[in-house]
């Protein structure tokens, strides 16, 4: 078997007493598209930044194509560089305000001593061609561009050295309905066509359950379930991934109307003091005893069946009253 | 007679590179304990649509005319003061952002009874009690601990549910809700919509629901005015918007939409894109705003401006080939 | 979701740089209070750069005609010593122009590389820099100068270096507060990503984007120096008679108020319309330079 391009293992980050994220642990295999879906204070950017060491990680190791780069200097890292690009959420605040944009695509090539003058504009025309950009675009200015054209200009970037891997935060989530849909197509098309592995990291199920080849669902650090998308979404495991299904706006007026919500209560502890046993279960509509004194492992008892951590799922702690609430809402 | 009536409302502003027009000629009712969405992308008019209704427009640059009554008293030339006392007692607003919204060096119990002390001249001890109550109403728990609390003691859920209890402190006709959800995580936002429709409910409250998201108009609004370039598209009763979307603009919202997608023919999923861009709000040519965008784009559609037309019960859409009723979206 | 009450960025039209440059200065015309800074500046500038050619000297002196009024052969008058009151101002401005320019130059050559790093290198050297410009602003700069001039003599140079150092803790403060903006952008974390080192960053990316504050921050160092010259001349620690300061002549010129009042008259308006020119400037450079601002 080849290498995973991505492999985290056991990733601490604390910011001061924040805990971002607590201990989680994922692969990426090659050309493969996973979604790393979780609710704001869940981690899931923090992971994105860790994998670009944007910043440092308290403990655990990033391995990329096998090898690890927890404890590469900056300077060992630069080359390494040349696999791994991310793309942003915000298509204000990504882009040098000062900056061409044949500049923006062009800076990868040029760090990298990839291509220069002539060369390297050539480069950076067919890289604008292929997100669906009109090569006069080369001498605007980003604030000149809409939304949706500077998220393909941050495509074009992250792109243009053909990486293995791509980190994507939140990609579209600040884009309307209409310009969403073109670069998610946009963003498949590429995939397919150039087989880079990505990081999709997303609060929007409906997203991922589009593009993402498998899925992982974060709660306060971890990692809650996971699973190839078609069986996740077709039968969520854990409470938290059944009520993010559940809650999830559905157009559809007699379907929205018609379903059962699982309306959780309270709010996300604080990723300060995160409850102690299973995180969830300050808001789990199904916890017992043992939820809150004893931590749930992302194990998969039986064979077939994809990982989640709860104790409904693993059956060591379950009490057999809880098991018909596994069904709720679906 | 509606509760409500916006008849011919146009709402331009006058800015440095030329005159923007905002809003053109909506036109759209409301009726008690109804729940209206105004929906559409950015820079389609929604808002400027909604907040006409309590003159929260800039004054010196907005240009605004049409008609807007409010049972049946006209607000549009409603002299100021006589202005303030509808605002926050019989139309109310709840904004996107429910962190800039409150004040951070008051307790929220403070900043709910300082509403009705203005409003409605209760006592100390009487808008505290009526506080707690109203934190209850949307869903606090705990209301009684909850008013000694300082805003950045509450999660963004909790914030806005103290921004809706202020809204509906003085009890008001209309509550406008500019993207109350849109802040919010997907767990979350499904317990504020039921605050939404609670007060609906329970207090007959009309809603203007101000939305980019097809998903909360599916789930909560009776009617849904789709808007675009300033423009009303389409509007409809809820179901039969979905069910039988006649603008292609609305059509082509629903098919770019990522579930639309998963829902279709597995294998190759593709959304279906709406190609082009918004027109520059600094024009208003005169034939169909959305033509060059438009699938179904013929030589009318440039030469005039199609009006909106009925096709069913209070189903009306500004097309020319408005397609056929079944077109699933 | 973008504020709805703006206009969309798909209405901005695209350009080329030469049109860029034409919209931002199309823009900048249509207002009228930068463009009153930017006459009164164009016209200060001429005078400080032409004036003196046209003149004449300012220490040739007509004995025949002391402290004598606005006429035809002296059109501001004469002060004490017979000397052409226009040709003084004329040579004065002059000094102005380099006192004010000179002292935000080395305000800035110092204070941006400092406020750079600090910015950048918020854990260790932040809290140096921030110490040293406490100190700094604990120092009032008429004792710099004051003890500049002991050293080095009373001269434009002293003046300059005084000023400068007095300028140095804004232009820090300034480079280090956007930096600290700039830093939380995407586009810079987007660079790191990238692999580009401290120095890539810092001169492409963080510097260009604080241009902006920083030019604006210039146009009121300028008439504050300027004013700072005309302080320190009067008081003696600046230019030294007989060159002619704008400060030298109001020293001059407060003997004889009752008699000659126009030699007080014309150097105090040209100080003012001077520094009204920049601040107006300024604030017109402030709106007009954010590339944001949809130009």
């Amino acid at each position: 078997m080849t290498e995973p391009v991505l492999q985290i293992d056991s990733l601490v980050k604390h910011y001061g007493q924040v805990r971002a994220v607590d201990g989680l642990s994922l692969t990426i295999g090659q050309g493969e598209v996973l979604g790393l879906v979780g609710e704001s204070g869940s981690g899931k950017s923090t992971v994105g930044k860790c994998v670009l060491r944007l910043t440092e990680p308290t403990s655990g190791t990033i391995a990329l194509g096998g090898r690890d780069v927890t404890h590469l200097s900056r300077r060992a890292m630069r080359p390494l560089r040349r696999d791994v690009h991310m793309v942003f959420q915000d298509p204000y605040s990504s882009l040098n305000p000062r900056f061409s944009i044949e500049q923006i695509v062009s800076e990868p090539l040029l760090r990298h001593k990839l291509a220069r003058g002539r060369e390297a504009a050539e480069r950076v025309a067919a890289m604008l061609e292929k997100v669906g950009l009109r090569t006069e675009m080369m001498t605007r200015l980003p604030h000149e561009l809409s939304g949706g054209q500077r998220q393909r200009v941050g495509l074009a970037r992250a792109l243009i050295l053909e990486p293995k891997l791509v980190v994507a935060d939140e990609p579209v989530s600040a884009l309307d309905v209409s310009v969403q849909a073109s670069v998610l197509n946009l963003i498949t098309d590429l995939q397919r066509d150039m087989g880079f592995s990505c990081l999709f990291i997303t609060h929007d199920l409906s997203v991922v359950e589009f593009l993402a080849d498998r899925i992982a669902v974060m709660y306060l650090g971890r990692i809650v379930e996971t699973g190839p998308t078609a069986e996740l979404f077709a039968g969520p495991r854990h409470p938290y991934t059944q009520a993010l299904l559940s809650a999830a706006p559905v157009p559809d007026p007699v379907k929205a109307r018609e379903r059962r919500r699982i309306v959780l209560g309270g709010d996300v502890p604080s990723p300060l003091d995160p409850p102690a046993g299973c995180r969830f279960h300050t808001r789990c509509p199904l916890a017992f005893d043992a939820c809150r004194t004893v931590e749930p492992e992302l194990a998969d008892p039986r064979s077939g069946a994809h990982p989640a951590a709860c104790h409904l799922v693993t059956a060591e702690h379950r009490p057999d009253a809880a098991v018909p609430g596994r069904t709720i809402g679906y | 007679m509606s509760l409500l009536d916006v008849t011919d409302l146009t709402v331009g502003f006058d800015t440095e590179d030329g005159h923007v027009h905002a809003v053109k000629e909506i036109s759209f009712s409301l009726e008690e304990g109804e729940i209206l969405a105004l929906c559409g992308e950015s820079g389609c008019g929604k808002t400027v649509t909604a907040m006409a209704v309590p003159r929260l427009l800039p004054p010196h640059t907005t240009r605004l005319s049409g008609s807007i009554r409010l049972g049946g008293r006209e607000l549009t030339t409603l002299p100021e003061p006589l202005m303030r006392q509808v605002r926050g007692s019989e139309v109310s607003v709840v904004f996107q952002e429910p962190m800039t919204s409150l004040n951070p060096s008051f307790t929220v119990g403070f900043q709910i009874a300082e509403v009705l002390r203005r409003h409605e001249n209760l006592s100390r001890a009487a808008a505290r009690g009526r506080a707690v109550e109203l934190l209850e109403l949307v869903g606090i728990p705990a209301p009684a601990q909850r008013i000694k609390e300082y805003p950045h003691q509450l999660s963004g859920g909790m914030r806005q549910r103290v921004m809706i209890a202020i809204a509906v402190a003085c009890s008001p006709r209309v509550l406008i809700a500019d993207e109350p959800t849109t802040a919010l995580d997907v767990t979350i936002q499904a317990g504020v919509l039921d605050v939404f429709r609670d007060l609906r409910d329970r207090l007959g409250t009309a809603i203007i629901l101000i939305t980019h998201d097809l998903g909360v108009v599916a789930d909560i609004a009776d009617r849904a005015v789709v808007m675009y370039a300033g423009r009303a598209a389409e509007q409809a009763p809820v179901e039969e918007l979905f069910a039988r979307p006649r603008h292609p603009y609305t059509l082509g919202l629903m098919r770019a939409l990522p579930a639309a997608a998963v829902a279709g023919p597995a294998g190759r999923r593709r959304l279906a894109e709406i190609p082009g861009m918004v027109p520059s709000p600094l024009t208003d040519p005169d034939g169909c705003a959305f033509h060059a965008r438009c699938p179904r784009r013929q030589d009318d559609c440039l030469a005039a401006r199609p009006p909106l037309v009925r096709h069913g019960p209070a189903h009306l859409a500004a097309c020319f080939h408005p397609g056929h009723p079944g077109e699933q979206p | 979701m973008a504020d709805q009450m703006t206009v969309p960025v798909g209405a901005v039209p695209a350009a080329g740089p030469a049109e860029r440059r034409r919209r931002l200065w199309r823009r900048f015309r249509r207002r009228p209070m930068p463009m009153t800074g930017l006459v009164l500046v164009a016209a200060f500038l001429l005078l400080a750069l032409v004036g003196p050619l046209v003149t004449g000297d300012p220490v040739t002196q007509d004995y025949a005609a002391t402290l004598a009024p606005p006429s035809a052969a002296h059109p501001m008058g004469t002060d004490d010593l017979g000397r052409d009151a226009l040709a003084r101002i004329a040579s004065g401005a002059r000094i102005s122009l380099q006192a004010g320019v000179l002292s935000t130059l080395v305000a800035m050559a110092a204070g941006i590389p400092i406020g750079l790093l600090a910015g950048f290198y918020r854990r260790w050297l932040d809290p140096l820099v921030g110490r040293l410009v406490d100190v700094t602003l604990a120092f009032p700069f008429l004792v710099f100068a004051v003890g500049l001039a002991a050293i080095i003599g009373p001269s434009l140079t002293g003046v300059v270096l005084a000023l400068g150092f007095a300028q140095l803790p804004a232009v820090i403060r300034i480079t280090r507060g956007e930096v600290l903006a700039i830093k939380e952008m995407d586009y810079v974390s987007a660079a790191i990503a990238d692999g580009a080192t401290d120095g890539h960053i810092l001169l492409r990316y963080v510097l260009p984007n604080c241009a902006g504050p920083l030019i604006v921050q210039a146009t009121v160092a300028i008439p504050t120096a300027i004013i700072g010259e005309a302080t320190l001349s009067f008081l003696g620690l600046g230019v030294q008679p007989p060159t002619p300061s704008w400060g030298v002549m109001l020293t001059v010129a407060q003997q004889y108020l009752d008699v000659a009042p126009w030699l007080a008259i014309w150097p105090g308006v040209l100080i003012a319309l001077a520094t009204l020119g920049f601040n107006l400037l300024g604030d017109g450079l402030r709106d007009v330079l954010d590339p944001r601002s949809g130009l």
